[in-house]
């Protein structure tokens, strides 16, 4: 359903290009004090999706958090698309999500039925994922934004970090790449109506099939592409894994105008930040400019890239191609050598 | 000369690209007021066969694009 307002014109910047960078985060934390406590099984020093603590020996809590400002104009497919991202988090390590918190600003003058469509969003799609939303906090905000607290379970023995990767393994994708260069057109109608719906398509489709689909093999590592986009993601997997990712560009599958939009320079700010804080781990060999530029692109919402034991791998990728937006498979882990973490062919 | 400054990306590509279709110039001064525009309006030049010089004055960049 349209709404009258442009939810999009009220945003400096739009879904998880808004993040703030994973190095002035890293200077931001640092200096704090960790506490740590042996059932703190992930915790925010490790970079992961989302904290993991152990309850019992056979039972661990999930927990992340995520909000932004509009990334589409429709206020259902915000909501739907802000709780798609937050239950991602979960998903990524091997969780299932069972309770949600709204985390909602908006100004006092936006319409309430946009406010009602936004949150009818965001609980169509919990209640999609099998889980609930049992309250939340808003506050009034000259710019709008949704997101939420989303509490998961896990066993602990089967929880599934971005640092486990093992020389050897084989990496997957499970959504095309490309969705901040497109959002970033449509603010000027620089792309189509069936890419930008296709946009949206994949940013309301759940990690759920993918995680179910997962852990049934034997992966190593996992994590949920979004704000830092593949490279950066990618980076903090091969760091905390202590490996190299050999990724083949031939491999990824983008959205449909988006390597056109990239070389013409549509491009959002979000990008540069990543490429800031992950290029120097990075040997982009001879890839061209505008295809490196979309595997920095922030991604909202994206999807799972995946470490699998290289003999469950192509099992895994057959499964993944029934259940998934565009299962891919981009490329192999081997051993750290001391130069850089990714390498581009 | 087209000035983009006070506007966020992707205004600033596409007011270049909107003069560039308009008549092919060899020369256009740009001027912008965020690196993130710098950037994106160079991919934009390179893609259609323009040089890029670029000087910062407090904050503002003039952008000299040239075939």
């Amino acid at each position: 359903m349209e709404s009258e307002v442009k939810l999009t014109k009220l945003a400096s910047c739009a879904g998880c290009g808004a993040k703030v960078g994973a190095g002035v985060l890293a200077q931001l934390l640092e200096g704090i004090r960790v506490h740590s406590d042996p059932n703190l099984l992930v915790g925010f020093d490790k970079s992961d999706d989302a904290s993991v603590y152990r309850i019992s020996d056979d039972l661990a809590l999930v927990q992340t958090v995520d909000f932004f400002p509009p990334i589409a104009d429709d206020p259902y497919t915000f909501g739907a698309i802000a709780a798609t991202n937050a239950l991602s988090d979960v998903y990524a390590m091997g969780g299932e999500p069972k309770l949600a918190l709204n985390i909602m600003a908006v100004p006092a003058d936006m319409p309430k039925e946009a406010v009602h469509d936004m949150l009818r969003g965001g609980y169509d799609k919990v209640y999609e994922a099998g889980a609930l939303i049992t309250g939340g906090h808003s506050i009034l905000d000259r710019e709008p934004k949704y997101g939420m607290a989303v509490t998961g379970f896990v066993h602990p023995d089967k929880m599934l970090t971005n640092s486990g990767a093992k020389a050897g393994d084989v990496l997957l994708l499970t959504k095309p790449l490309g969705i901040g260069v497109v959002t970033t057109a449509a603010k000027a109608d620089l792309v189509s109506k069936e890419t930008l719906d296709y946009a949206f398509q994949l940013m309301t489709t759940l990690n759920k099939s993918a995680r179910d689909a997962m852990v049934k093999y034997r992966v190593h590592a996992c994590t949920d592409v979004t704000g830092f986009g593949l490279l950066g993601h990618g980076t903090e997997m091969a760091q905390g894994s202590n490996v190299e990712l050999h990724l083949h560009v031939d491999g990824f599958r983008f959205l449909d105008e988006a390597a056109e939009l990239a070389r013409m320079g549509i491009l959002p700010e979000g990008m540069y930040r990543n490429r800031n804080f992950a290029e120097a781990h990075v040997d982009e060999g001879d890839v061209p400019l505008h295809l490196q530029d979309l595997l920095y692109d922030p991604q909202t919402a994206g999807g799972l890239l995946i470490a699998v034991h290289p003999e469950d791998a192509q099992a895994l990728f057959e499964e993944l191609q029934t259940c998934v937006p565009a299962a891919q498979r981009i490329g192999e882990v081997t051993p750290y050598t001391g130069g850089k973490h990714i390498y581009l062919h | 000369m087209v000035d983009a400054r006070g506007l966020s990306c992707p205004m600033p590509v596409v007011m270049v690209q909107n003069e560039v279709k308009k008549g092919n110039p060899n020369s256009l001064t740009v001027l912008v007021d965020a690196m993130v525009c710098v950037e994106n309006v160079k991919r934009y030049a390179a893609s259609q066969g323009y040089s890029v010089t670029v000087t910062e004055e407090d904050g503002e960049y003039k952008m000299e694009l040239s075939k």
